[in-house]
């Protein structure tokens, strides 16, 4: 978390928890059956009045952040929602708006896209990755054909956050002149839509075909090859990503904490056994550590310093690792109670697993890393 | 001087870079470090370095004017530590003299002390050490049994202590001692400045696994100090001790204001992950690039957490005891460091290039100290007791020596 917040940004932060408190708590959670819907358009469209899908849009795009630091803003948020297991598609949404804000000026012109998804009336989603594959964005199987006015997408997409809710795609895909992305409608015609298990109780995924799709050469964001929009909506994920997983360290530790001031054994607290105060010491030592390089990269997105993407990759490398080892060593130290479908750690745990495994794991980061030092 | 009257960090950070490539040398691409070898040459050449930052006017750049130094703020500090990278610097004054002993001396010590001792540490003349740690003490320091005796105005001081870092170099140490033994164990304290060529005082260097012999340990037989030689109050010996601590886990974890330069000093020999793999050609291997990867992330970590934390102390928004969070995360990552080098050197740890170590026999013998990280300026079983008691607000674990007069204090079998 930023170390002092000003006062709009205090009230972009007190607005969100005020919107969550009211129509998310984590017991609509766990009662959750399979195939229930996680979120309402209703609901992001509330969100999305409180800026959810503004804050790295320029005004003259219709977007806006409370600081004037639009990715530290997003950042703030993503802290607020990770905290409180939100459901909707905060990282999808602003993403694709990555993306698209990136290519605005070097292409077709999404103007009136970008517009209504920070309106809230429209949701996207990055289809990047692959069946049976690992993070590789640079590398994809799915082809665009040239095609007389267009081109033609054929292959699947799996993965693809809240598929079966979005109206449109921003589909990655290879053509003769390097990786190049389109925005695609969920609507055309050869595309399709298989919901996919999700670990997380309030996260939806799909596996999307595309047979023969034809799009116009209006749909492509940005020119084939340009890498840098891909980097900027990696960028983007991985800061939401952390962000959240700092939440959900934070809010899980506390609740630990207080276990261990509130449990006795052989008549003393918990807290009081140095065998489990050091564990809770190297905790928040780590704690500290996750917030620290996240607030880097996010800085460092902000201000596209020429540190960004190590700094990401630092931060999703560190943050993606420590997670969940702190969320099975507070597990550990609320006994057996913490594998309980009734106690809130697992709603946590399983946020943590998630967000360490999409968009490049610790170890595709740290591969990363040594490219970027042309080791 | 009022803030108005300050100059700004962008101009003192040109004006030092015009002065830097004027008046410094350029950084050589470093021999390895010596390993057991006398190092008076690179004590030597730190003093001339400090002497020429002087002359220049950017040495002591977060000390108060008064006492020598420029009185700017951490912003101009870390302007001048950048623009300084690249050049010869004299880190090895770095810690523990400024950035513990002269950063005590200016919270705790008398108008006298911080004039003298201070400003003759900026002007590169003298060079501090402490003299905390005892032979029988571990991280017990309040249990001190280095006495000292009044004297008629002064003081007769006999003793022993270890563990002190380059005290061979240094001109005056900060000794904790005790001085009254019929109060508990941490107001019966009071620190002195000790001269290390003060007669009763005997020093040896202490060897070490990897060679280095930067520690010593020193005796004092009667050894004769005036009561200008009380660092803060008699018998309040534990408030400066306290407050030495902090600067010792502010410096160690990288969040001290008082240092100039960037890296180790060419006297710690390290050897990082990326130089045993770079001494090796590279790899395509993804095991060992993943290493290094881990590597510099968590170099990367410990920078931004350091950034952080130090903020968030200077502004109040964590306690002074947040330094332990920057000491732990430091120890572990020098281990990750040494656990690195040396699956990274792999079979290369066993045996040397010809008869010398070589990059795969220096990480293995940076293994050997692969704890030192973790010991030296308090243990980290320490900083995670003041975590765990002072941040997290854990109770204290009990203590049979507390309340009790130190001479009724058990010390051993």
């Amino acid at each position: 978390m930023e170390l002092e917040l000003s006062p709009d940004q205090k009230l972009f932060q007190k607005s969100a928890r005020g919107l969550l408190d009211r129509e998310h708590s984590l017991d609509r959670v766990r009662a959750l059956e399979d195939g229930d819907p996680r979120w309402s358009r209703e609901w992001w469209r509330k969100g999305a009045e409180l800026g959810w899908a503004a804050s790295i849009v320029p005004e003259d795009l219709g977007g806006g952040s409370v600081s004037g630091a639009g990715v530290r803003d997003l950042a703030l948020l993503a802290e607020e929602l990770g905290a409180g297991l939100a459901p909707g598609p905060l990282l999808p949404v602003n993403v694709v708006l990555a993306g698209l804000v990136e290519a605005h000026g070097a292409g077709p012109d999404h103007t009136g896209e970008i517009e209504a998804l920070v309106a809230g009336e429209s949701v996207a989603s990055w289809a990047v990755y692959e069946p049976g594959r690992e993070w590789a964005p640079a590398a994809p199987g799915l082809t665009a054909t040239p095609a007389p006015g267009g081109f033609v997408l054929d292959g699947v997409k799996d993965r693809v956050e809240d598929a079966g809710a979005a109206d449109l795609l921003l589909v990655t895909a290879g053509t003769g002149e390097g990786v190049a992305q389109f925005l695609v409608p969920a609507s055309a015609a050869g595309v399709s839509v298989a919901p996919q298990w999700s670990l997380d109780l309030t996260r939806s995924f799909g596996e999307v075909r595309f047979a023969g799709v034809e799009v116009t050469g209006d749909a492509l964001v940005g020119a084939p090859g340009d890498e840098r929009i891909i980097e900027r909506q990696l960028q983007i994920a991985v800061v939401v990503q952390c962000a959240e997983l700092c939440a959900v360290l934070d809010r899980a530790f506390a609740m630990t904490t207080q276990w261990a001031f509130d449990r006795y054994s052989f008549g003393r607290p918990l807290a009081s056994y140095q065998a489990l105060k050091h564990r809770f010491a190297d905790m928040r030592t780590w704690l500290e550590a996750c917030h620290g390089v996240t607030q880097g990269a996010a800085a460092a997105v902000q201000d596209r310093a020429p540190d960004a993407a190590e700094l990401v990759s630092a931060a999703k490398s560190y943050v993606g690792d420590r997670a969940p080892v702190v969320l099975q060593d507070c597990v550990q130290l609320h006994g057996g109670i913490g594998v309980t479908w009734e106690h809130d750690l697992h709603l946590l745990l399983r946020r943590a697993v998630l967000d360490q495994a999409l968009y490049g794991t610790p170890r595709d980061h740290r591969l990363r890393l040594a490219d970027l030092a042309s080791l | 001087m009022t803030e108005s009257t300050i100059e700004s960090v962008e101009s003192f950070r040109l004006r030092a870079r015009a002065w830097l490539a004027e008046s410094m040398p350029r950084r050589a691409d470093e021999d390895p470090p010596p390993m057991t070898d006398d190092d008076t040459a690179d004590w030597e050449r730190a003093r001339e370095l400090q002497r020429m930052l002087h002359a220049g006017g950017f040495a002591g750049i977060c000390f108060p004017r008064e006492y020598g130094g420029l009185g700017l703020t951490r912003a101009h500090q870390q302007a001048f530590t950048e623009e300084s990278d690249g050049y010869e610097m004299p880190l090895v004054l770095n810690v523990p003299t400024f950035a513990i002993c002269a950063a005590t001396l200016l919270d705790e010590g008398s108008e006298e002390q911080k004039r003298e001792r201070i400003g003759a540490a900026v002007r590169g003349e003298e060079v501090l050490c402490q003299f905390l740690s005892e032979p029988r003490g571990g991280s017990d320091l309040a249990g001190v049994t280095t006495r000292a005796e009044r004297d008629g105005d002064g003081w007769v001081l006999n003793g022993a202590k270890t563990w002190s870092t380059s005290a061979y170099a240094a001109d005056w140490g900060l000794c904790l001692a005790r001085t009254d033994w019929d109060v508990p164990k941490h107001r019966g304290l009071t620190m002195f400045l000790v001269h290390t060529r003060a007669p009763g005082v005997t020093m040896n260097r202490i060897r070490m696994v990897n060679g280095v012999r930067e520690f010593c340990e020193e005796f004092f037989d009667d050894v004769r100090l005036p009561a200008s030689a009380v660092v803060g109050e008699v018998n309040g010996g534990w408030a400066v001790a306290s407050r030495q601590m902090f600067h010792e886990r502010n410096a160690v974890g990288g969040g001290s204001p008082y240092v100039s330069g960037r890296g180790h000093p060419r006297t710690v020999p390290k050897v990082t992950p990326l130089e045993v793999l770079r001494a090796s050609g590279g790899s395509a291997d993804p095991r060992i690039r993943e290493m290094a990867g881990e590597y510099l992330a968590a170099r990367a970590v410990e920078q931004a957490t350091t950034d952080r934390v130090s903020r968030a102390i200077g502004t109040g928004v964590l306690p002074p005891a947040a330094a332990s969070l920057l000491r732990l995360l430091h120890a572990e990552g020098a281990q990750l460091s040494d656990d690195l080098a040396l699956a990274i050197a792999g079979a290369n740890a066993a045996t040397g290039t010809g008869a010398e170590p070589g990059a795969g026999g220096r990480a293995a013998i940076g293994y050997l100290m692969r704890q030192s990280a973790s010991l030296g300026g308090g243990s980290t079983e320490m900083a995670r007791n003041v975590i765990s008691e002072r941040m997290l607000g854990m109770p204290r674990e009990p203590a049979p020596d507390h309340d009790v007069p130190f001479k009724q204090v058990r010390r051993g079998r």
